[in-house]
């Protein structure tokens, strides 16, 4: 296996008169770590839902793992391997934790008679073992809707961690959250990707997350990419100091 | 050990009553078999609008469905059916005890699987339509099955089809169908019962809180409503053969297929008992029908009203129903843990707490 | 059937017949279907009782016609009367619901439905009724063609009124605060206006139409009790198949339901007409739900 795990080209994509996305080129490569950055109204979480199949695209090529998945649903891409989060949390508000990830089991081996079984215990454990693993442990029999929303978030990364994925596409994953909290997140990111080798693909506003986290940043601007390179070459260009302070892109 | 005890006694208690309930109060056997159909009513509502949020306004068309196919089959066995309706009534069919049991059987059976693969179209023919289109969707079918069915001369359109006697005397009549409503509410109850208990039911009410974040964990949605649907109409089903028997007429608009009774009634329950649980459609179809013998014993001429004016009160200042105000006031009856102050809840002990931060 | 289908093709002249009784119901339907919008678009409340307020409407104005009111004089107290009704109606239940889910106000209106239905049984009875207008009949065609003249004034109110209403909604204040109010209410209260206001006249706007379209459905045809929802049916399809806020759609929709439900009735036998009506919802759901596909969204 080899090549890029996610390999966007040309894909643009309008809402009515607004194109939010205007032949957005770029590749996310195998066990990586990379950042999606730009300013705000870029075209960043459009990118994400054309990926993750939640509107079709008006033209261009996703790839992922070397299959098109541009014609594809939410659900087939999901049970390929392709999990996001998203940027106002969503979890299942009424049910508690550890159901939260129960439900988040993955689906793409599931057959048709599997829903009628109970869970086993060491799936249940798996569940728990996750949500100690992002923190929630103490809290995994409160329903999640009644949670904080830094917990909730922590929650929904669990439930995508549950779910075994092969990349994870996090949109804004600390946005929200307590900056105490942010380097223990930072950290488990890290090990997600490390230990359990998941790709990771990084929308982000916090500059010392990305900077931190990524080793590979692309920058968009109005729709397109701007430039893209490891956070050092990102961080210096002009090119995306101007994006971010307003200058004409 | 406490709880299981007392869940098991509960039970016992009820099967006592409901066994003994037609020896004891013979004249009555009808409305009490009425009873457990509205008990399957509300059970099998709840699958589809309390567990999985799909309203669905015309779950009463399977309850019609099974009820003409259980009737066509138990006089198809035996007579021409065209002949038989177009007669209307002048021809009296006669049954060997063996023949009606046997029809009875075959019918309720066929009607419990026409009724599922009903649902199973329905279910594929309606992917994608949710919330309020779905709701009147459906209302549509039931109405649509109503009117098809009263303009079609075969099954004896707008005149019914006169069901078939039942071989024994009086009195015997009444207890075969009151026990068999009683099995069925039962089987009902078991069955759900125990589909709560697997992977399905964390799924439906996945599907029910949020679908679109369900279809994104790559749940196969489709499934699961194809299951739930076909799950509730398999007992409506059931429930219909038994009641076209019971009641001794089928007629499309008021009998088989009541929107605006029975159609609504099921929610009402449902949502007054407490939705999207077990008992919540059990309570709720209890107190329902208490309230329906007392509106038609004491306000007669008014119960519709009266009825209509409880499914109102409910709806809009009763949502949780009664189970659902019983958890609020008391969730620790229900295992629902409530978020201390202060600290955190222990638990269980657990090795390793969670990872300290390092900062970059 | 084929029958029928013949006698369409073989004198043509009666396709004439069809169509324009279809178009004077039609025309009712309009009027119905854009009240039902009117409300689901700015509250968001989809009225299930819209066809019982319609018979409500009717009842009314054959009661004043029993105490020798003529009907179309008795359009304006009636709409003034449903006006109240509905005020009271929004005070007491839609205010509640409003803010809730869907199915709750949807749930709540039906339970009205079933309380305006039965209430009207008690009332009056099941049976059928209408109401003389006193009017000609209109002979075209050498006598082939018949229209009540009725159904020519029906068709002429119905316009009327909708050009009342679109006017209000568009030139007055009022009107500007609905349509803010259904654009986005939460901007609209910051702008001051009274989102409870603005529902509560729309919810009775929307009674008084109902009662106007009733009068109008007890003179060019009949009322009864239990026929409201086979009205509420119809507004919901057409409705569904115009889309929210799009006049002229619901205007073109209910003339081609009120034509279309005229030859089924002639073609298929009348039994067959709220079948026809019910399927072609199904069907429209469907098409919508398809065509809404290929931009993978889900009809809600």
């Amino acid at each position: 296996m080899s090549g890029p795990i996610i390999e966007v080209r040309g894909v643009t994509k309008a809402f009515g008169g607004v194109v939010a996305n205007r032949e957005v080129s770029l590749t996310v490569e195998r066990g990586s770590i990379t950042g999606l950055i730009g300013p705000n109204g870029s075209g960043k979480t459009t990118l994400f839902s054309s990926i993750v199949g939640q509107h079709p695209i008006d033209s261009g090529s996703i790839r992922f793992d070397g299959r098109e998945i541009s014609r594809l649903g939410v659900q087939g891409i999901a049970r390929l391997g392709l999990q996001r989060t998203f940027q106002q949390t969503r979890v299942f508000a009424k049910m508690d934790c550890v159901q939260n990830m129960l439900v988040s089991l993955p689906q793409a081996e599931s057959g048709f008679f599997d829903m009628f079984k109970p869970y086993p215990p060491d799936l249940i454990a798996k569940a728990e073992h996750l949500l100690e693993f992002v923190g929630l442990y103490t809290k995994r029999r409160l329903a999640a809707g009644s949670l904080s929303f830094g917990q909730q978030k922590l929650l929904e990364f669990a439930m995508a961690l549950m779910n075994e994925p092969k990349v994870l596409l996090l949109d804004e994953p600390t946005a929200g959250i307590n900056p105490t909290l942010i380097n223990g997140l930072i950290d488990r990111l890290k090990r997600a990707n490390r230990d359990y080798g998941i790709t990771l693909f990084v929308i982000e506003h916090n500059m010392r997350v990305v900077m931190n986290l990524a080793q590979h940043i692309y920058c968009m601007a109005v729709g397109k990419v701007l430039c893209s390179g490891t956070p050092e070459e990102v961080k210096n260009d002009p090119r995306v100091i101007d994006a971010y302070l307003g200058a004409a892109a | 050990m406490k709880l299981a005890s007392r869940t098991a006694a509960l039970h016992a208690a009820i099967l006592v009553v409901g066994l003994a309930a037609p020896f004891v109060f013979p004249a009555h056997s009808v409305q009490f078999a009425v009873f457990w159909i509205m008990v399957l009513f509300a059970l099998t509502w709840d699958a589809m609008g309390g567990q999985m949020g799909y309203n669905s306004l015309g779950n009463i068309a399977f309850f019609g469905i099974g009820m003409y196919i259980c009737a066509i089959t138990q006089i198809g066995l035996v007579y021409d059916v065209g002949e038989y309706t177009a007669a209307n009534g002048a021809v009296a069919i006669h049954f060997t005890d063996a023949q009606y049991f046997g029809g009875l059987a075959l019918g309720t059976a066929l009607a419990a699987v026409g009724a599922t693969i009903m649902a199973a179209i329905l279910s594929w023919v309606l992917a994608g339509i949710r919330g309020p289109y779905f709701a009147i969707g459906t209302l549509g079918v039931a109405i649509a099955a109503a009117e098809l069915t009263a303009a079609w001369p075969w099954v004896g359109g707008g005149q019914g089809i006169s069901m078939p006697v039942f071989p024994g005397g009086p009195g015997m009549r009444e207890r075969f169908f009151y026990f068999a409503c009683l099995a069925a509410a039962v089987a009902c109850y078991l069955f759900f019962r125990w589909l709560y208990g697997t992977r399905f039911k964390l799924a439906v009410n996945a599907i029910r809180d949020d679908e679109d974040k369900a279809e994104a964990l790559g749940l196969h949605t489709r499934r699961y409503k194809a299951v739930a649907w076909s799950s509730a109409a398999f007992f409506l089903g059931i429930a219909g053969a038994l009641f076209g028997n019971m009641t001794g007429f089928v007629e499309p608009l008021e009998t088989a297929y009541p929107t605006l009774t029975f159609g609504i009634f099921m929610i009402a329950m449902t949502l007054l008992g407490g939705k999207g649980t077990l008992w919540g459609p059990i309570i709720g179809a209890t107190v329902f029908y208490v309230m329906r013998e007392l509106t038609w014993t004491y306000l007669l001429g008014w119960q519709y009203i009266a009825l209509g004016v409880l499914i109102i009160v409910t709806v809009v200042y009763f949502q949780q129903g009664i189970l659902g105000w019983v958890k609020s006031r008391r969730p620790e009856w229900f295992g629902v843990k409530v978020e201390e102050r202060g600290g955190p809840d222990s638990g269980k002990p657990r090795p390793a707490p969670a990872p300290k931060a390092v900062s970059a | 059937m084929v029958e029928n289908l013949q006698i369409l093709t073989g004198a043509p002249v009666f396709n004439v017949q069809l169509l324009l009784n279809g178009l004077s119901v039609g025309a009712i339907f309009a009027l119905i279907a854009y009240g039902l919008g009117l409300v689901w678009g700015v509250t968001s409340v989809k009225n299930l009782s819209q066809g019982d307020m319609v018979m409500t409407g009717g009842f009314l104005a054959y009661e004043m016609n029993k105490h020798g009111v003529h009907p179309i004089v008795a359009i304006i107290p009636v709409a003034a009367i449903m006006f109240a009704l509905g005020w009271l109606i929004y005070r007491i239940i839609i205010r509640r619901v409003i803010e809730l889910d869907l199915f709750t106000s949807l749930l709540a209106t039906f339970g009205m439905a079933i309380v305006i239905q039965q209430s009207l049984n008690l009332i009056f009875g099941p049976d059928v009724r209408t109401i003389k207008s006193g009017f000609d009949t209109l002979h075209l065609f050498g006598g082939q063609v018949d229209i009540t003249q009725i159904r020519l004034i029906a068709i002429a109110l119905c316009f009327l009124l909708a050009i009342a209403m679109v006017a209000f909604l568009r030139y007055s204040r009022m009107g500007q605060a609905i349509r803010a109010t259904a654009q986005d209410p939460r901007a609209a209260r910051v702008l001051g206006i009274d989102t409870d206001t603005v529902y509560a006249l729309t919810f009775s706007l929307n009674a008084a139409i109902c009662g106007a379209a009733g009068v109008l459905v007890a003179m060019v045809w009949v009322i009864a009790p239990f026929y409201g929802i086979g009205y509420s049916v119809r507004a919901f399809v057409i409705v569904t198949a115009a889309g929210l806020g799009n006049l002229p759609g619901v205007i073109v929709m209910a003339l081609a339901l009120g034509v279309i439900e005229q030859y089924s009735g002639f073609v298929l036998g009348a039994q067959f007409q709220q079948a026809t009506v019910v399927s072609l919802l199904i069907l429209i759901l469907v098409f919508r739900q398809l065509s809404l596909l290929r931009s993978r969204r889900a009809l809600q």
